[in-house]
C-alpha cells in the first residue's frame, strides 16, 4: 500500500525489525508525517468519500435488518403451530348423562371442567381458581369447591364467597349439536362479574 | 539480594518445565510478587493489591464472594445432576427419587437445592451490605445496575430450578408464578392494554400467544414447559448471568476496587 508512495517522513529511522514498532519512533515518525502536507490517493483505484459512506450505510443497514429479522425468528421459533395438548372444544355427551344437582368431574382431568346441572340448566365452569390459577376440589358434602392452595371457596354456581379470589369461576361456551350430544367450546369464555352468565350459550336450557 | 541457600525443590522450581508454567518463582520483592498476579490468568482476576480494609469481613461480609463461590459450586453439582436427570414428565420425578435413593452420593441434589437457597439469600445479604456502606454512590451506580440485573438473574434462575423435581409442589408453584408473565402489559392475556392489540375481532395477543405461552410452551405447566425451564435453568440462564458476572467483578475493579470506610 505505501510502497507505491515513498513520502519524504516514510524511511527514516530503521534500525532493526523489533525497535521500528515501539511507541517512541512510532510517534516520532507521526510527528515529521504531520508537518507534511496530506497525500490522498488519487487514479482509478480512489474510492470518493461519498461512495465509500453510502456503501458501509448499505452494509450496516443490512446487517441491522438481518440481525432483526433474526431476532423475529428468535421469538416465533417460541410459539408452535401445533401444541400437545387437548382441544378447545369437545363432545361431552348428551344431557341426560348429567345427574340433576350434581357437580360430575368427568372432565376435570382431561379437559379442565366441571359440566354442573340443575333443574333447569346445564353449565360448564373452568377448573382454574380466579386467585392464582390452581385447580380446586369439589367437596360434595360441603357443596362448595375448596381451592388447595390458597383456600378460596366457590358455590356450586361458581361464585366466589370465601378467600382471596377476587371474582367468580369462569364459565365456557356450551351448546347442543344437531345429533343432541353437549359441544363444549373453551376458546369462549363468559365471566359473571361481567354480566354474562346471562347470555345464551353462556348455559343449556334442560 | 545475597541468594540464600538453594532449596531442595531447586530441580523442579529451575526446571524448564516448572519455569514455562510459572514465570515468577518464589517472590522476594513486591516487583516480582506483582508479577505473579499479572502473568497467571486466574490470579489476575484478583486485583494486584487491595486495600486493608478490603480483607476487613466486618465491613463486607464478603457476601459477594461467597455468592460467586456458591455459583460455582451449584454449576459443579449441576453438571453432576444432569448426568442423572431427564427433563421429561414421564422420568423427572422418578428420577429425583433415584438420585435421594439409590445414586452414590445422591446428596448431591440436596447440596444443589440447599445452595441455591443459600446463594438467593447471600445475594439478597449482599445487596443489603452494599446499600447500608453507601457503595451504590458514584462512581459505583452503573455496577449497582448489573447488580439488580445479577439478582433477577438469580431469581430467575431459582425459579426454573422450581418446576424441575416436578412434584405437586413444583407444579402449582409454577403455575401460580407464571401467572405474572400472563399481566405483562399489553402483551400478557391480563395485563392491561392486551385489548390494544387487536384488528377487528382478531385479538392478537390471547393464551396461546402471550408472554406466559412464551415462557410455557403451552396454556398450562406441562410437558413444553419442563423442557423450556431445563433448558433455561441448565444453558439459557448461566449463560447470560455469567456474561454479567464478568461485567459486574470488572466494573468493580475498574470502580476504584472494592468498597471501604471512606
Amino acid at each position: 500500500m505505501s510502497d507505491d508512495k515513498p513520502g519524504p517522513g516514510r524511511t527514516p529511522e530503521k534500525k532493526e525489525e523489533g525497535a521500528a514498532v515501539t511507541a517512541g519512533t512510532g510517534s516520532a515518525a507521526a510527528k515529521k508525517v504531520a508537518s507534511q502536507p496530506i497525500v490522498r490517493p488519487s487514479g482509478p483505484d480512489r474510492v470518493p468519500r461519498r461512495t465509500l459512506v453510502a456503501w458501509l450505510a448499505i452494509g450496516w443497514l443490512a446487517f441491522g435488518a438481518s440481525m432483526a429479522a433474526y431476532g423475529a425468528m428468535f421469538v416465533r421459533f417460541l410459539f408452535p403451530n401445533v401444541l400437545f395438548e387437548p382441544k378447545q372444544s369437545f363432545l361431552a355427551g348428551f344431557p341426560d348423562e348429567y345427574v340433576v344437582g350434581a357437580v360430575s368431574e368427568r372432565w376435570k382431568v382431561s379437559q379442565a371442567v366441571w359440566i354442573v346441572r340443575d333443574t333447569e340448566t346445564l353449565y360448564v365452569l373452568s377448573t382454574v381458581c380466579t386467585h392464582l390459577g390452581c385447580t380446586p376440589n369439589w367437596l360434595e358434602n360441603e357443596g362448595k369447591f375448596k381451592c388447595p392452595c390458597h383456600g378460596s371457596g366457590f358455590y356450586k354456581t361458581g361464585i366466589n364467597f370465601e378467600g382471596p379470589a377476587p371474582r367468580p369461576l369462569e364459565r365456557f361456551r356450551v351448546a347442543l349439536t344437531d345429533s343432541g350430544e353437549i359441544l363444549v367450546d373453551k376458546t369462549k369464555k363468559f365471566q359473571q362479574e361481567k354480566g354474562e352468565w346471562t347470555q345464551p350459550e353462556s348455559f343449556l336450557a334442560v | 539480594m545475597p541468594k540464600a541457600k538453594k532449596s531442595f525443590l531447586a530441580p523442579i522450581t529451575e526446571s524448564q518445565i516448572y519455569r514455562s508454567i510459572m514465570r515468577v518463582g518464589i517472590p522476594s520483592t513486591r516487583r516480582e510478587r506483582m508479577m505473579i498476579v499479572l502473568s497467571n490468568v486466574f490470579i489476575h482476576l484478583h486485583p494486584a493489591r487491595i486495600p486493608k480494609h478490603a480483607v476487613k469481613v466486618k465491613y463486607t461480609w464478603c457476601m459477594g464472594g461467597l455468592t460467586f463461590f456458591i455459583f460455582l459450586v451449584l454449576t459443579v453439582t449441576g453438571i453432576l445432576l444432569m448426568f442423572y436427570y431427564r427433563p421429561v414428565t414421564e422420568y423427572a420425578y422418578g428420577d429425583i427419587i433415584d438420585l435421594k435413593e439409590q445414586v452414590p452420593l445422591g446428596i448431591m441434589r440436596e447440596i444443589h437445592r440447599w445452595g441455591a437457597h443459600l446463594m438467593v439469600i447471600t445475594v439478597w445479604l449482599h445487596m443489603f451490605r452494599v446499600f447500608m456502606t453507601g457503595s451504590y454512590k458514584p462512581p459505583r451506580e452503573f455496577n449497582w445496575g448489573v447488580g439488580v440485573v445479577l439478582l433477577l438473574l438469580t431469581m430467575f434462575l431459582s425459579f426454573t430450578g422450581y418446576l424441575l423435581p416436578w412434584d405437586q409442589l413444583a407444579i402449582w408453584a409454577i403455575t401460580v408464578g407464571s401467572r405474572m408473565a400472563g399481566a405483562t402489559p399489553f402483551i400478557g392475556t391480563s395485563g392491561p392494554g392486551s385489548a390494544l392489540l387487536a384488528l377487528g375481532d382478531v385479538n392478537f395477543v390471547h393464551e396461546a400467544s402471550d408472554a406466559r405461552f412464551a415462557m410455557l410452551g403451552g396454556r398450562f405447566v406441562g410437558e413444553a414447559t419442563l423442557l423450556r425451564f431445563y433448558v433455561l435453568h441448565c444453558i439459557g440462564l448461566p449463560f447470560i448471568i455469567m456474561i454479567f458476572m464478568i461485567v459486574h467483578f470488572w466494573r468493580v475493579r475498574k470502580d476504584g476496587g472494592i468498597s471501604g470506610p471512606t
